[in-house]
């Protein structure tokens, strides 16, 4: 009985957030940063290093070394390294930088993972889409949190 | 004289790895003709110091293979060239060898390519189905398709050797100028523009990729990843699609101002086509 009292409340807890979603269009930046969740629903770390691997989604690791994907061949060059990277940049600002990442670093060429719109020629299967659900970027956070000293 | 002998075996180790020489220029031999595959940027090609060949991005294996033709699989292709090339096809019964009688004779066309005829930039492409359609009275062939990169693969290795060469001013002027506005554009759901990866970011591993500076001079080029030769065209629509990107169409008018750019980014590599690529 308890336990399906958990589970109810954690459905509808869902059900509530997807609600509350932040559209891609609509979320408030500050300096950089976003400081409120995309969904209202703490990220999961352990999905959000599955986004960050999965070629088709975050595929960060084209770009980024992360010492925490040691087992992984090939680690991109193209941007900083992830390690310790929550020690550099607070929860906000990582938000910030994986929905739109010119909102620091104007002109870098890491794409924006949360913006759905104002793009040149996108291929019509990713028209109006953006390349990671909110509440994956929210996952992805949760797991950059993870890579400390 | 100790001196002097340093200086020998230093020149003479760097000529084994592919001579780099204190001009800036690096060269490779391939069937006793010398080809540069760095050399100074032109002075148009404002972010760049040096334009080199991807030849220079690849692993010594793949490198390998391009050094001897018995080697290069694209060769395989370029012996199927030259059936075509000697192949009646049409309505006026001829081939290309009817008029051509050697291939030879086509040394230096690569170099200056693409250039612009009445008004238009014409491509190695469009030479070959002009030859088709208009004098011997065949069906064009597909941009990409084996027989016209083949083909052109033949008739772009009787340039190898020679500096890239085109011309991009006086008429080619509007279409060069089209042509960087579109290298520098950034498109798809990922944003980027070619300058982003092969200007900024070349030399880099992009994972298990390293991330050339795009030169054409070496096209049609094999590739190990689809093991055929490989158009310009083709090759930009595959790096389009990478971005998310939708794709001009090939022998499209943008496409065309980009080959046309792209092969001035590539002005004093040599021809080094059919080259061999991951």
């Amino acid at each position: 009985m308890k336990h399906t009292s958990v589970m109810l409340a954690s459905f509808l807890l869902a059900g509530a957030a997807s609600a509350a979603e932040v559209a891609p269009q609509e979320v408030a930046f500050q300096d950089g940063s976003v400081l409120q969740s995309l969904t209202g629903v703490a990220g999961d770390a352990e999905n959000g290093r599955k986004v960050f691997l999965n070629r088709k989604k975050g595929n960060c690791l084209a770009c980024h070394a992360n010492s925490d994907m040691e087992d992984q061949p090939f680690h991109g060059e193209i941007g900083p390294s992830l390690d310790h990277v929550a020690d550099r940049m607070d929860e906000a600002h990582l938000r910030g930088m994986l929905v739109n990442s010119k909102m620091t670093f104007d002109g870098t060429i890491m794409p924006a993972f949360y913006r759905a719109d104002g793009f040149v020629r996108p291929l019509d299967k990713f028209k109006g889409k953006t390349i990671l659900s909110a509440q994956e970027v929210e996952d992805v956070v949760a797991y950059l949190l993870t890579l400390k000293e | 004289m100790k001196i002097t002998m340093t200086l020998l075996a230093a020149s003479a180790l760097a000529l084994s790895a592919g001579a780099s020489l204190a001009d800036g220029h690096e060269r490779i031999e391939i069937d006793g003709v010398e080809l540069i595959l760095a050399a100074p940027a032109p002075d148009y090609v404002e972010h760049l110091d040096k334009v080199m060949s991807g030849w220079l991005f690849r692993s010594a294996e793949t490198q390998a293979l391009e050094l001897d033709d018995f080697d290069n699989p694209a060769f395989v292709f370029i012996d199927k060239g030259i059936d075509l090339f000697n192949e009646v096809d049409g309505s006026e019964g001829k081939s290309c060898a009817s008029c051509h009688e050697d291939v030879a004779e086509f040394a230096g066309l690569r170099a200056s390519m693409p250039r612009v005829v009445d008004g238009k930039v014409q491509t190695m492409e469009d030479i070959v189905n002009d030859m088709r359609v208009n004098y011997m009275g065949a069906e064009p062939w597909k941009w990409s398709g084996g027989e016209m990169t083949s083909v052109v693969g033949l008739i772009s290795l009787q340039s190898r050797g020679m500096p890239v060469d085109v011309k991009i001013d006086g008429d080619a002027a509007p279409f060069w100028e089209r042509g960087k506005e579109l290298y520098y554009t950034r498109v798809g759901q990922l944003d980027m523009a070619c300058a982003n990866c092969h200007e900024d970011n070349f030399g880099k591993m992009i994972r298990a990729d390293r991330l050339s500076q795009g030169q054409i001079n070496g096209f049609p080029t094999y590739r190990l990843k689809n093991a055929k030769l490989n158009s310009i065209h083709g090759r930009f629509k595959g790096c389009m699609k990478n971005i998310r990107a939708k794709p001009f169409k090939e022998g499209s008018e943008e496409f065309r101002a980009l080959e046309l750019y792209l092969a001035s980014r590539g002005a004093g590599l040599s021809v080094e086509s059919p080259s061999v690529r991951n």
